[in-house]
């Protein structure tokens, strides 16, 4: 899916990148193309997507905020792990990510 | 695979990459970091003759200032979104050259030490980038060396304000930061908003990329570097640099609005608008002046705050700077207060990457001394060296000074305002904290609140905390809210295997006390003197490579550094680096040490600490046990009363009322 935010990709076209082919990652099922060496985080950015989390006391929606691994509001279920900071997993084909509920444990046993 | 590693600093022109260290590989200096400060301190002290180990959480050199895309991405003009990016190449192609030994992706999150000269730096590698669960397959690393340099840099500070929770609010460093590696924008439109010159350099990279920046709001007024004239004549290259992004600004027609602040973002599931309203001189909004403006994101910061946990851990010595933030105090050759413990950067004051990369040198060039004896040659570009690190610390003060939060910022808080976003503690209950249960300083709030309990630990929200939990209504506006600095055990999320693998689980967690008597008698204690078995150190004036014989023993001594306490000079000791410092120099550029400095080695294991690893606030614990018990604690006597206490029924009704229009 080409980016609705970013598109055409700016800052892609002014760094001068030319990656290899782009592929492709699931995010609540919905495909998403990621370039090779983006965070997880920066691919759901250039979807457009600002969110990927809710808290766990007011269920808000959350995602990227520090972008350097400090805050934590990035966190993401990756291949089924929560908890896992999206600003600093690079993506990888056929990463599954989900929208991680309140502490990540929805649906595991305690 | 997700956490994959191949980035190396290989591909990108280092040294080694990932491979693990033999265990017990000694080397002369470990350098945490491989931003502007770390770089250059790594090559100097490795082309100097040192064996140097440099550790960094990211895959690549460069840090936050130097942040550049995956070596994945091919990118050709990596220089597009930096100024001066040829200074980094040089660096990077001296780290490859030089041999420093590069361990990337490794995140430290203690240091201890045996003896002034044997420090072990402990790390994680492997998935260390979610919250731990157990078994993740992460690893843990020990690199020991006879000196560190500390070169952590700094981290965003943040101010609240309603609906910065939405999504498409982010950090003005953040957004840049995924802007220079990951090549993406939050928005297309993007307010940049809250204050210091990294706005500037935030709004110029936006605009460069193609988003629409209708606004750049800047809470101070730049007047203020009018109050120092001298040192911002002295900093040539500050005024080039602000002349490079302002050309970008201006040719996309962005003019910075001083004086005001975005005061609340709108929108229900994402940021849609902005409230913007003029400041007066302590920042409060000036009621009628508000302006809505529509955007899709927001990118947002208050200035910089010194990243200084692994050595308050240490129990190293702090100074506050202009704006009230804790900083290391460092003698005049970047040593802390703990002997053997160096450190260059933003850890010592936020000054900008060029002074990172003085210190680092500087700091590099007095390890050395310290470690060979060998007087760096020339002496006198030390001494050129300590001049411009001078010359940029006092334009650093008039920077800090004229961009420093006002105590009015939490009158654009509603009760509602959550401040702390871990936690999602509101604004509304660590004010009731203050008013109802008597909490004066951050701690008390935090235990009252969990504000700073989560996973952050207290990183996004301790600055807006300490405003909330310390009101000063007698205070001028520039008062930086009373604190202490902050003391996080642990820097980063381990799993307790970790900590149980470390082979004297006292040593990291009893933090060295620079004041402490050392105990000879008792072998066990992790900072006993050296031992017979370490008669080989070039420390010890029996040493064959004793440069004694070097110096002149009519030299006067060299001045004490009052800042230093740690660091009594031993004139059985000719490699002592203050030797290089002419005695007839005034005194070190830092003052005192701040009388609030010295941390107490306050046991984290200690159930009443709540920051503690092991206590209710643990990051390994992502859950998060039940509120605690709603008391305070009791005073700690090796901490400074963080502010008078009045009694309750002298409290204002609320802790913003009452300051000086």
């Amino acid at each position: 899916m080409n980016s609705p935010l970013n598109s055409p990709s700016k800052p892609t076209e002014l760094v001068g990148a030319a990656p290899d082919p782009p592929f492709t990652i699931t995010f609540d099922g919905r495909r998403l193309d990621a370039l090779p060496g983006q965070s997880i985080a920066a691919v759901l950015w250039s979807a457009g997507i600002l969110s990927w989390r809710t808290t766990r006391g007011g269920g808000r929606p959350r995602g990227a905020f520090c972008g350097i691994g400090q805050c934590y509001d990035c966190l993401a279920t990756v291949n089924g792990r929560p908890n896992r900071r999206a600003c600093l997993v690079t993506a990888s084909p056929g990463d599954t990510v989900t929208t991680q509920e309140g502490n990540g444990h929805a649906g595991f046993e305690e | 695979m997700p956490g994959s590693r191949s980035d190396t600093c290989a591909t990108d022109g280092a040294s080694e990459g990932h491979e693990a260290l033999p265990e017990d590989a000694f080397h002369d200096l470990a350098v945490i970091g491989a931003g502007p400060a770390g770089l250059a301190g790594a090559v100097t002290a490795a082309e100097l003759g040192l064996s140097v180990v440099m550790v960094d959480a990211a895959r690549q050199p460069g840090g936050q200032f130097y942040r550049h895309p995956a070596a994945a991405t091919r990118a050709t003009r990596p220089e597009a979104l930096h100024h001066d990016w040829p200074t980094f190449t040089d660096l990077r192609d001296r780290l490859r050259t030089g041999g420093v030994t590069c361990l990337f992706d490794h995140h430290v999150w203690t240091v201890t030490r045996k003896a002034e000269d044997d420090w072990t730096v402990h790390a994680l590698t492997g998935d260390v980038d979610g919250v731990c669960e157990p078994g993740d397959g992460q690893r843990s690393t020990r690199v020991r060396a006879r000196a560190v340099l500390l070169a952590t840099g700094s981290y965003e500070r943040q101010l609240p304000f309603p609906g910065w929770t939405l999504p498409g609010v982010v950090g003005a460093g953040g957004a840049q930061a995924m802007l220079k590696s990951g090549l993406v924008l939050p928005g297309r439109r993007v307010v940049v908003a809250g204050s210091g010159p990294l706005l500037l350099a935030v709004a110029a990279s936006l605009v460069t990329a193609g988003a629409e920046v209708p606004e750049l709001v800047e809470a101070s007024s730049y007047f203020g570097y009018a109050h120092h004239p001298r040192a911002v004549a002295a900093q040539p290259h500050k005024l080039t640099e602000g002349a490079h992004h302002a050309k970008a600004l201006l040719r996309h027609r962005v003019r910075p609005r001083t004086r005001h602040a975005v005061t609340e973002a709108h929108g229900t599931d994402r940021v849609e608008a902005v409230t913007v309203a003029r400041l007066d001189d302590a920042w409060r909004p000036v009621p009628g002046t508000e302006r809505r403006i529509d955007c899709d994101a927001v990118a947002v910061g208050h200035g910089l705050i010194p990243q200084i946990d692994l050595a308050t851990g240490l129990g190293c010595a702090t100074r506050r700077t202009a704006d009230g933030a804790y900083a290391l105090a460092l003698s005049p050759l970047q040593e802390t207060s703990l002997r053997g413990l160096w450190s260059a950067g933003e850890t010592s004051g936020v000054g900008g990457a060029q002074q990172a990369m003085v210190e680092g040198e500087l700091a590099a060039l007095a390890v050395t001394f310290r470690l060979t004896g060998r007087r760096p040659a020339p002496l006198s570009r030390l001494r050129s060296l300590r001049r411009r690190r001078d010359r940029m610390n006092a334009f650093a003060d008039a920077m800090t000074a004229t961009h420093a939060p006002r105590r009015g910022w939490t009158r654009w808080l509603t009760d509602e305002t959550d401040v702390c976003r871990c936690e999602e503690v509101p604004a509304g209950r660590i004010r009731e904290a203050v008013t109802e249960y008597g909490a004066r300083d951050a701690r008390s709030a935090k235990l009252l609140t969990r504000a700073g309990m989560g996973w952050c630990q207290g990183r996004v929200c301790g600055w807006a905390v300490s405003c909330l939990a310390t009101p000063a209504p007698a205070a001028p506006p520039e008062e930086p809210p009373s604190t202490a600095p902050d003391r996080r055990p642990l820097a980063t999320p381990v799993p307790l295997g970790a900590l149980a693998d470390l082979p004297d689980p006292a040593a990291p967690l009893a933090p060295a006390d620079p004041a402490a008597p050392l105990n000879p008698a008792d072998p066990t204690d992790p900072a006993a003197p050296l031992g017979p078995a370490d008669l080989a150190s070039p420390l010890d004036p029996a040493n064959p490579a004793d440069p004694a014989d070097l110096l002149d023993p009519t030299e006067p001594a060299a001045p004490l550094d009052p800042a230093n306490p740690a660091a009594p000079l031993d004139p059985a000791n000719p490699a002592d680096p203050a030797d290089l410092l002419d005695p007839t120099e005034p005194a070190a550029p830092l003052g005192p040490a701040d009388p609030a400095a010295p941390l107490d080695p306050a046991d984290p294991l200690d159930s009443a600490n709540p920051a503690g690893p092991f206590g209710p606030a643990s990051p390994l614990d992502p859950v998060g046990p039940a509120a605690p018990e709603p008391r305070l604690l009791p005073p700690d006597p090796h901490l400074p009363s963080p502010a008078p206490h009045p009694p309750p029924h002298h409290l204002p009704p609320h802790p913003t009322e009452g300051q000086p229009s």
